[in-house]
Parts: C-alpha cells; structure tokens; sequence
C-alpha cells in the first residue's frame, strides 16, 4: 500500500480523473473531498461490505426455508 | 434455453427474458445473467437466478407491498447506465433473507435491484439514505389470502 502524509486543504491525484482531498481533521475523524468521474462508485468500505454480505445470505437459502413462502 | 435452477432443477427459460447485470451484484461481481422465475404458489415473490451459476439464486419481491412508503432517487449515472428514459420502463425488486424461525428474515432496502423491464439490464445500488439492507421482513404481509 502506498502511505503518503497530507496536511488539511492537500489532496491526492489518483490517475486524471480523481482527487481525494483532506478537508479537515476533528479528532479522529477525517473529513475527506472526493473527486471523480461519476460513473466511479464510491461508498464507505463497510456499506459495501455489509450488502456483499447480505448477498451471501440471501443467497445462502435452503429449500425447506422456501416453504414458509408457500400458501397455507 | 436450458438452465441448471438452485430450487426448480433444470428448466426451460426463454433466452429473451435474459437480464444483463453489467458490473454483477456485490459479492457476486461475476454474475452477470439473470433470470427472473415465478414463485410457485405465491405470486409475491420471484427468484432471482443466475443463468450460468446453479447455485447463485435470490428471493425477490417487489419492496413496495411490505413499505408501501418506500422511496428513493435514482442517480443519474444509474439511469444512464440502465438506458431508463421513462419510470414505466423501472421494476424495482428487493433481495429477502429468509432465516429460521421465517419471522426473523428480513429485506433488503438499502440495495434494491433496479431492472429496466425494456432494455433488461440491471444493477443492484446501494442507497445512502437511512435504510436497513436488515429490515425486518412483515411476515404477516407474506402470505396470500
């Protein structure tokens, strides 16, 4: 992984279309300017991880827990 | 065309109801054909399966008979991407997860299945708004009278 050290209002360039920017520090949260083309999706790491994961128990379904879907 | 299904075993799907995900599903990235199967005996739901992956199968249903105020706003990209003119052409689908005991399954409405019904391809987003990819399923509103 590339490290790189960045004050408050410096960025980085990532290829030509994107810039990540530090906007402010306020303890230990970090206040972060994204720049990108829009077909770029961007989301916190933990959303996405979170719906991969809910994939993969929906996907997880057994046979018989269909049978609850079925009219009674 | 025949498939392979996760709950049908092998079945006949008409090629031209095939729906292109173009980037996959998250955790899924290389599932990119689709088929959408009837439910037997409930018309609520539907099963979202992969063409080419047997075992790659949702429960579906339309979000909107268990959140009758579920709403949201479509990017633009995602318009772009899914070539949606007009909302007509929209099928808005949400993955379940069914769990045992069923009362403890729930919806996913933080990432619907955005489908245009004409064009068929689709993309599953991930909204920002404040919605649970958890939301407790209202089993009651499951069965058919």
């Amino acid at each position: 992984m590339l490290v790189l050290t960045r004050k408050v209002g410096e960025s980085v360039k990532i290829g030509d279309d994107i810039e990540l920017k530090v906007l402010s520090i306020d303890g230990e949260q970090i206040k972060i300017g994204i720049d990108a083309p829009k077909e770029i999706a961007i989301h916190r790491k933990e959303v996405y991880l979170a719906i991969e994961q809910e994939n993969s128990a929906a996907a997880d379904t057994s046979l018989d827990l269909l049978n609850f879907l079925k009219k009674e | 065309m025949n498939i392979e299904t996760k709950y049908f075993g092998s079945m006949l799907v008409d090629e031209n109801k095939v729906i292109h995900f173009v980037k996959g599903l998250p955790g899924f990235q290389d599932e990119k054909k689709f088929v959408l199967i009837d439910f037997p005996d409930n018309p609520l739901f539907q099963i979202l399966q992969s063409t080419v992956t047997a075992y790659v199968a949702f429960v579906v249903a339309s979000p909107y008979h268990f959140r009758e105020e579920y709403t949201f706003d479509l990017g633009e990209q995602t318009k772009e991407e899914l070539t949606i003119k007009t909302a007509d052409h929209v099928k808005v689908l949400s993955i379940l997860t069914l769990r045992k005991p069923f009362e403890k399954s729930t919806i996913n409405l933080q990432a619907p299945i955005i489908i245009n019904v004409d064009a068929l391809k689709a993309q599953q987003i991930i909204l920002t708004d404040d919605f649970s990819a958890r939301t407790p399923l209202q089993t009651e509103k499951a069965r058919v009278e």
